[in-house]
């Protein structure tokens, strides 16, 4: 099993915060590995490090046996890891053609296919091509971010809390889709939905007050009802 | 009749000018928010180096050119030397820029001396076409032609090209543009050397139509322009054309009818567009 990204004992501050105190994960090429934790643990801020765009001052992150801590966001993004935030970043007076045009990095028959298969994926995205990003609803957003994230030939993708704010039907139609992109692409998920982390992850790291304190195999945690009342409020 | 046309024509001029100087600094705040006191500076070397050369070489379309470039070089040495290193400090901007403003300023009056100077119109642009009972200044029509295209091709490239969408994508979300592999510093500087570029060409259309230019006049007009930035919306590019027009237009009209307040009219409708619509007339959406 290859190791596709390593974070080492990273410590990031915003402003004067400490924000992250030593947060350590391993992604295994192939595999979703979920970040839980409650709100405000810290895992946004890891996946903004990671992406460059809260640097971390200590600790390392290596995406396939490369040093990336410290390089400018585009460059991280250009290795090859596609990056789906919180809010989903979307481009709001943007069509959605558009927002996916500013994504290609290239045109090749390669990116066309990519393209084309994620809106098979996403079909709405298809019906409301020349839509404004800012109309479109909540999911449609949420698959609108994902999919550019998508059509480059990222080999690793961090998604932010993709059920947030959602209908649970639509819930089901993100999760539907993460399960098909999860055959292709190695994926962090930050996923505070536990029914939605525990049937895409396959395992899990558990942040608090800014450091990595427990981790498993997602089913470990499904059994294991202690853990996930101490650090995720659930029963 | 023939006096209302006359004032919507003289606005229509003032307002393009204006539009010309508004457009790089709106698109320089909405995409890099960086408030550039030195814009006008801009516009003053593009009006200079656009008279000069027409006056030695005759060459109206030299004159046009050689001023935009000016206005290309100016904005690629500010960009790179004097704004990257004071990004997201708009303390420092301010006072970094208002200083550059000076300097280009005073390099005018060293290079051409402290006194004003003449600037005409080209032979074919001189005079006025008369139809009917209204007479139609050409130098005037010209730069309202002129204006209308230049707003037609950056309108066409915002919508239509890959580096266009970028820079509006990057007006509403300047970390999701990064994110998605893109080298926002050649966008910034892109951005900056076009704005600065429209800048001089305004300076230099603005020459014949006052007769004169002075070192001062970047400061003057690129007030204006803020006023229009904030009306418009800032980051809003038609929406510092439609502003544009309505400073031009009502400047026009209130220096006629009531010159008393052709000073004030600006601010006052600065004032009514904020305390109606706080974000400008054409707020761009995040
Ligand atoms: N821009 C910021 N300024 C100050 N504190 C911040 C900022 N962004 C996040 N934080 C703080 O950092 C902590 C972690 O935030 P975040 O990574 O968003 O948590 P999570 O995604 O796990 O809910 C929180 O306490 C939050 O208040
Ligand atoms: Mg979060």
């Amino acid at each position: 099993m290859t190791t596709i990204l390593n974070v080492e004992q990273i410590e990031t501050y915003i402003g004067q915060y400490h924000i992250l105190q030593g947060v350590s994960f391993e992604v295994p090429k192939g595999e979703v590995t979920v970040l839980l934790g409650r709100n405000g643990a810290g895992k946004t801020t890891t996946l903004r490090s990671i992406m460059g765009l809260n640097p971390p001052s200590k600790g390392k992150i290596v995406f396939q046996n490369k040093e990336i801590q410290g390089m400018p966001t585009y460059k991280i993004a250009g290795l090859g890891i596609g990056y789906v935030p919180e809010d989903q970043g979307i481009f709001g007076e943007l069509t959605v053609e558009e927002n996916i045009r500013v994504a290609m990095k290239d045109n090749s028959d390669a990116t066309m296919e990519r393209i084309t298969k994620v809106l098979e994926l996403f079909p709405d995205l298809k019906k409301f091509w020349k839509k404004e990003g800012g109309h479109l609803s909540g999911g449609q957003k949420q698959m609108l971010s994902i999919a550019r994230a998508y059509i480059n030939e990222n080999d690793l993708l961090l998604i932010d809390e993709p059920s947030k704010g959602l209908a649970p039907i639509v819930v089901e139609r993100v999760m539907e889709s993460l399960q098909d992109l999860k055959k292709s692409t190695t994926i962090v998920l930050v996923e505070q939905n536990f029914h939605m982390a525990s049937s895409i992850g396959d395992r899990f790291y558990i942040i608090d007050d800014g450091k990595t304190v427990y981790s498993g195999e997602m089913h470990e945690l499904n059994e294991n009802q202690d853990l996930k009342k101490k650090y995720l409020g659930i029963a | 009749m023939e006096l209302v046309i006359n004032l919507i024509i003289n606005g229509l001029a003032t307002g393009m000018l204006i539009f010309l100087l508004a457009a790089g600094l709106t698109l320089i705040f909405g995409l890099m928010s960086v408030l550039n006191f030195s814009h006008g500076g801009f516009f003053a070397w593009g009006a200079y180096m656009g008279i000069w050369l027409f006056t030695t070489t005759g060459n109206y379309l030299l004159a046009i050119l050689g001023a935009m470039a000016v206005g290309l070089l100016l904005g690629a040495f500010t960009e790179r030397v004097i704004i990257k290193p004071v990004y997201g400090n708009h303390i420092r901007q301010i006072l970094i820029t208002l200083g550059l403003m000076l300097v280009l300023q005073e390099m005018l009056k060293v290079v051409w001396g402290p006194n004003q100077l003449p600037a005409r119109a080209p032979e074919f642009l001189s005079g006025s076409w008369v139809i009917g009972d209204i007479v139609i200044i050409k130098y005037r029509a010209f730069i309202i032609l002129v204006g209308f295209l230049v707003f037609f091709l950056v309108h066409f490239m915002l919508k239509k090209t890959k580096i266009g969408l970028v820079v509006r994508a990057g007006v509403m979300n300047k970390e999701m543009v990064q994110a998605l592999g893109i080298n926002i510093n050649r966008v910034f500087m892109f951005v900056f050397m076009l704005g600065s570029a429209m800048a001089a060409l305004s300076g230099v259309l603005l020459a014949p139509y006052s007769g004169v230019i002075y070192a001062e006049m970047g400061l003057e007009f690129a007030i204006l322009a803020f006023i229009v930035v904030v009306i418009g919306g800032m980051g809003s590019f038609p929406g510092s054309l439609f502003a544009a027009i309505l400073v031009g237009l009502s400047g026009a009209f209130m220096t006629y009818y009531v010159p008393d307040l052709s000073l004030a009219v600006n601010m006052l409708l600065m004032v009514i567009v904020l305390s109606i619509r706080p974000e400008g007339l054409f707020k761009v959406k995040g």
